[in-house]
């Protein structure tokens, strides 16, 4: 139901973004997603990658602040007003969008990661009328090689 | 001008009398009504009878505040709490104040020393002077209030945070004269610079005080705006500004040494040390009835000069700060104490996180920016979380210092540590 993205904190200075990357790729960890919310002094930045536990030990190992947290994602037709529906589903619900960013895949499908301030599985059902499914971690994994 | 000229300009001999038989009335009003020095005294097997005079001073024990703190509120107060006119207090190391009290008389010598310092700067009657330190519980505001008005001038009490208004007013009402810290009045010169009002003002003397600064900000003052700035100097322990202040020959502060008696000290050795020697600066009230203290540690490193002034005045004189012998900064105006940032974050969150004080001057003013760590239990992936705990930060310390402060998190381990023990300020004001 839910994927482990990796949120990294980051400082706002030069070289910072490059170390975390530089990490990554010695690991051999692909990322799939990215998103980087920033302030005027520090960033976050939150990553879907294909082992997310290996990542966050190599960063952590490396003396960053990080953290695994649930997010959903959401596999849906590449199609005008699906993510619309989409929130206005949430927000009748009274569920809050603490963030989202897509993952682009194909000429057909987009996915979307999001992090709710309620559980959202009561959806499932209709999600699947809409050809909105759930993206498991191993579906995640199987998005590279 | 001299304010008080029998007291100002007493030989060293009639000075030296004076003092004895104050302090030996000091030594037995503590004895006799506050337990606490009576305790101590016995500890150090002293009865009031064995100090005769001032050549007797090194035999008394210490005071700090510590034992102001060990006696909050008003375990010091040496009188009858109903002839306690008012109290001051000053924000305190572990959250808790430093209490101090005045009598009816205590107010009068203090408007008189007051009094004193302003003519030394050459303020009179004819002087329209605004009083810009904070009002309340903090010595400044009130304090040259009451000096101000005895001497006469016609007081405008702006207190602090108006800059535009006070500005406005200083044109307005033909002000000459000003009381504020350094910085501050720094600041206003920067303000007056930008609204074009430099060559529209009456000012020309300022008294300022509540923080070190140099000789060369003064002269930087004086140039800038045309007037004469002096260096007054007073701790709320102790009474308040007052204490002593410099004269337009600025050699030294002159310490009002008729109600306060000056010693330097070794801060290691506890033993005075001569004249000329830098070391800590002690004070022993020899008038005051609420709150008498006995060699009361001020941690102000100075050294001191008994030769006569080219002012006439023979009130030794005390140099310019040299620093601490402790860790207090000066922020503002402001006391703060790394351990009060600590106390506060420790509070918060049941352990203390690494942290940082970056003191510096942006433009004129101290700024004060704290760097905390973002450890896992900090740990927020939500942007809106962390502001939030940068802010609950915020809020702790300016309830704990007074002091409004930037909070920046930082990465875990980026702070630096020495020795083992972290490192918790790095000050990047060059006072030049």
């Amino acid at each position: 139901m839910y994927i482990k993205q990796l949120s990294v904190f980051i400082e706002n200075r030069e070289g910072r973004l490059d170390d975390v990357l530089e990490i990554l790729k010695t690991n051999n960890i692909n990322i799939i997603s990215l998103s980087l919310a920033d302030t005027a002094d520090y960033g976050m930045l939150r990553l879907i990658v294909n082992t997310s536990a290996r990542a966050l030990e190599a960063l952590k190992n490396n003396g960053f602040s990080a953290s695994l947290t649930d997010v959903t994602v959401v596999r849906m037709p590449h199609k005008i007003g699906q993510l619309q529906e989409l929130a206005s589903l949430l927000c009748k619900a009274d569920i809050n969008i603490e963030y989202m960013y897509s993952i682009s895949i194909g000429q057909d499908d987009a996915c979307i990661v999001f992090k709710t301030s309620g559980k959202i599985e009561q959806f499932a059902d209709q999600f699947k009328k809409d050809g909105v499914e759930f993206v498991t971690q191993n579906d995640i994994a199987a998005m590279v090689k | 001008m001299i304010w008080n000229e029998t007291k100002e300009c007493m030989s060293r001999d009639e000075m030296s009398c004076l003092q004895s038989a104050r302090l030996v009335k000091t030594v037995d009003r503590v004895y006799h009504n506050v337990p606490y020095y009576r305790n101590k005294m016995q500890q150090a097997g002293l009865e009031p009878g064995d100090i005769k005079g001032i050549e007797d001073i090194n035999k008394l024990p210490y005071t700090t505040k510590d034992d102001l703190r060990e006696t909050y509120p008003f375990g010091l107060f040496a009188v009858p709490m109903s002839e306690i006119v008012r109290t001051h207090a000053s924000s305190g190391t572990t959250g808790k104040a430093t209490v101090v009290g005045y009598t009816r008389r205590d107010i009068d010598i203090w408007k008189e020393c007051v009094a004193r310092a302003f003519t030394q700067a050459g303020i009179t009657r004819e002087d329209r002077m605004q009083i810009a330190y904070g009002y309340g519980l903090f010595t400044g505001g009130l304090g040259a209030h009451y000096g101000a008005e005895n001497l006469g001038a016609m007081v405008v009490p702006m207190s602090t945070g108006n800059t535009k208004k006070l500005v406005t007013m200083m044109e307005d009402f033909d002000v000459t004269a000003i009381a504020c810290t350094p910085s501050y009045l720094i600041h206003i010169a920067e303000v007056l610079k930008e609204t074009n009002q430099l060559d529209k003002i009456k000012l020309k003397t300022a008294v300022c005080g509540a923080e070190p600064w140099t000789d060369n900000m003064r002269k930087q003052i004086e140039a800038d705006l045309g007037i004469h700035a002096f260096d007054i100097y007073g701790l709320s322990e102790v009474m308040g500004p007052g204490v002593a202040c410099d004269c337009i020959h600025h050699k030294g502060l002159h310490v009002y040494e008729d109600h306060f008696l000056p010693e330097i000290i070794d801060p290691t050795t506890l033993q005075p040390v001569g004249e000329d020697v830098t070391g800590e600066l002690v004070f022993t009230t020899l008038t005051k009835e609420g709150l008498p203290l006995i060699r009361y540690r001020t941690k102000d490193l100075t050294s001191i000069n008994y030769g006569k002034c080219e002012c006439g005045r023979t009130l030794a004189r005390i140099n310019r700060f040299k620093g601490r012998s402790d860790d207090m900064l000066i922020i503002r105006g402001v006391n703060v104490f790394p351990s009060q940032i600590e106390a506060a974050l420790l509070e918060m969150n049941g352990t203390t996180p690494h942290y940082m004080m970056i003191v510096d001057r942006q433009g004129s003013l101290d700024s004060l920016e704290i760097q905390v760590e973002v450890e896992e239990r900090f740990f927020s992936d939500e942007i809106r979380e962390l502001e939030n705990l940068s802010k609950q930060i915020g809020h702790v310390i300016q309830n704990a210092i007074g002091l409004a402060a930037k909070i920046k998190l930082v990465e875990p381990r980026t702070l630096e540590r020495s020795e083992g023990k972290a490192k918790h300020v790095i000050d990047k004001r060059t006072l030049v």
